[in-house]
């Protein structure tokens, strides 16, 4: 017993604790340093990305002012590159895509999180739906060029037969087209769509679910009235993002469109958008087409970047929105 | 005790038993069925597209796919046989460039964002930074980069793809290497601080290895994202009808073949055998693909099992 105190005040005389030495200070300085300055890189890549295209397409923004948002044709030869037909097919195909994708999104999201299937096959769904979204784009154009095209044709033609009186079937399937194109955008933003939008739904305190189910509700009562409600901004985000998403879109486009420089309500008319105008005529582009396609690269990010900002902040502020109410 | 009862019964006298009773000639009861339908109707038609990618894939690609198919170069137009060994490879260099730029940089600056200044305004600034580049179109990327690199260098070249998809991998693997991070228990980094280590030594002790799995998971599907992009590679890689390592000696600075860009051209080409490869290429590319998504997700599922 009396040995024992002394034991232990011959370990404290070689203890093995030490200040750190003045090469890991400064190694923990350097890191620090690193994980700082590496953290700005990023914003500095973001700005530097913004104004290195801003920059390139000042040639011709200085030439052709705003006037390029308003024309209509698209001639390297003459030097008219107008850019409202890429515009309007764009947000066309964007549009119908993203409404198309909703859909089947929204009840994808809401099958997910309001315990329709056995977990199993929930576990399936979900990963087979997180597949759809790796398939490369260019993949799903290959396909649409293949598959989609022969199968709604004979559809298409008998709506042109038919409806032809109604101006979204007024023209002939030629082959690629708006429909196909659409078709294919909305497979590729369904998982932005149902991800986000599941990950809002479950959010949703079980609490206030449980209340609308005591009252009387039925399933799609509460799910309608209550659960969609109160998770609205973050399906409203995710449908933001998913329209940014549809809206860069480039390979599947460009091969699915039919990149006619055209204006045309009719779903089966070719189109063309801002990004596959600019895959299709850069490689070959030289001097002041090369400005003009700059300038359509721009004009594809201004409304890219706001829609990804909006989008953002409205996920963002819905999580915190949800957090509150827990 | 009889009072109560006898009110019961009286109550459920007054009310129609018929209507709590679950049947489907109830308009609500109806509605809610016929939803459920809809629903589970639509969720499984969404699985429809990626069924018949996969075996028209099998199918054309696979009848397609030979050692010749992966070893070697574009057919002339219309010349048989051929292969796209050339774009295996290049994909496969691209990608390496993009991870080793990529991956370094954003687990660093996701190492800031979840440890070294978690609440600072600039980890703000940068989680809404890498969110808005998640979005930023590939197309744009390749832009970028054809602005920042090709016209420096003054040529199209394998690196200058790698800059352009390592932008797009960028805010993947950061985004989740910072979900990683903040993952690892706040208690090991206590014990470490305690024991006096300083924050790096934490860092690269303790918290980055920890963290590993699930910042391979981000980085698997950046990669996977990266190696079917096309778009970007147009811009900056072009395309080449020949080995990047040629006459016994590697030259990257050169127009770089990928798969992406094979399947793209070879699908509009009025050529069958072009076609057939273009399928061959894609089952190539698809599988690839999937296999680094389905990577991560089992390193994912192994860090909850935990």
């Amino acid at each position: 017993m009396a040995s024992a105190p002394i034991e232990i005040a011959s370990h404290a005389q070689v203890s093995i604790a030490r200040p750190p030495s003045s090469g890991e200070l400064l190694t923990d300085r350097l890191v620090r340093w690193a994980t700082t300055g590496l953290a700005w890189a990023v914003i500095a890549l973001g700005t530097y990305i913004v104004l290195q295209i801003t920059w390139t397409a000042r040639p011709a923004l200085a030439r052709f002012g705003t006037s390029l948002l308003a024309a209509k044709t698209w001639d390297s030869n003459r030097e008219l590159f107008g850019l409202l037909p890429s515009i309007w097919g764009t947000l066309y195909s964007s549009i119908i895509g993203l409404g198309i994708g909703t859909f089947f999104g929204l009840c994808i999201a809401i099958v997910l999180s309001q315990d329709f299937l056995p977990a199993a096959v929930e576990t399936i769904l979900k990963n087979l739906i997180e597949l759809l979204a790796a398939v490369p784009s260019v993949v799903y154009g290959l396909w649409g060029i293949f598959v989609v095209i022969p199968a709604i044709r004979p559809i298409a033609d008998w709506c042109t037969a038919h409806l032809g009186w109604i101006p979204i079937f007024g023209t002939p399937l030629r082959g690629p087209g708006m429909l196909p194109a659409s078709m294919v955008l909305a497979i590729m933003v369904l998982p932005t769509v149902s991800a986000l939008s599941r990950d809002a739904l479950k959010a949703v305190p079980t609490k206030i679910k449980e209340a609308a189910v005591g009252l009387g509700a039925t399933r799609w009562e509460t799910i309608l009235g209550v659960l969609v409600p109160t998770a609205l901004t973050g399906i409203f985000g995710s449908v933001m993002l998913g329209f940014g998403r549809a809206l860069g879109e480039t390979m599947a486009l460009a091969m699915l469109v039919g990149n006619a420089n055209e204006i045309n309500v009719s779903l089966f008319s070719p189109g063309t958008t801002l990004a596959s105008l600019l895959a299709l005529n850069f490689p070959e582009a030289r001097g002041i087409e090369a400005q003009a396609l700059m300038y359509a690269a721009l004009v594809l990010l201004a409304i890219t970047l706001s829609v990804n900002v909006i989008g953002t902040a409205i996920v963002n502020r819905a999580a915190r929105r949800l957090r509150g109410l827990k | 005790m009889t009072t109560k009862v006898v009110e019961m019964s009286a109550v459920a006298e007054g009310v129609d038993l018929r209507h709590l009773e679950m049947s489907l000639r109830s308009p609500r009861t109806f509605i809610s069925a016929a939803l459920s339908a809809v629903a589970i109707g639509a969720s499984i038609l969404a699985c429809i597209p990626l069924l018949s990618v996969l075996t028209m894939l099998a199918y054309r690609g696979g009848a397609r796919l030979s050692w010749e198919a992966l070893t070697s170069t574009p057919p002339a137009a219309l010349a048989a046989g051929g292969g796209f060994g050339n774009a295996l490879v290049g994909t496969l260099t691209m990608v390496a460039i993009a991870t080793l730029l990529s991956v370094p940089c954003g687990v660093m600056a996701a190492a800031y964002l979840a440890f070294v200044g978690p609440e600072s305004p600039t980890s703000a600034v940068v989680r809404f930074t890498a969110k808005v580049l998640t979005g930023l179109p590939s197309v744009l990327a390749g832009v970028f980069a054809y602005a920042a690199v090709v016209l420096t260098t003054g040529g199209f070249s394998a690196p200058a793809g790698g800059v352009a998809l390592a932008v797009l991998m960028l805010p993947t693997v950061l985004l989740t290497a910072e979900e990683a991070i903040k993952m690892v228990p706040a208690r090991m980094k206590e014990a470490a601080v305690g024991m006096g280590a300083t924050q790096a030594q934490v860092l690269f002790r303790v918290v980055l290895p920890t963290a590993m799995p699930g910042i391979l998971t981000g980085v698997m599907l950046a990669v996977a994202r990266a190696a079917g992009e096309t778009a970007p590679l147009i811009f900056t890689a072009l395309f080449s009808n020949y080995w990047l390592f040629d006459l016994g000696r590697l030259n990257l600075m050169k127009p770089t073949a990928s798969l992406a860009v094979l399947i793209y051209n070879f699908s509009a080409a009025p050529f069958a055998n072009q076609v057939s490869l273009a399928w061959a290429a894609s089952l190539v590319l698809v599988v690839m693909v999937l296999g680094f998504n389905i990577a991560g997700q089992f390193l994912s599922r192994n860090r909850h099992h935990r």
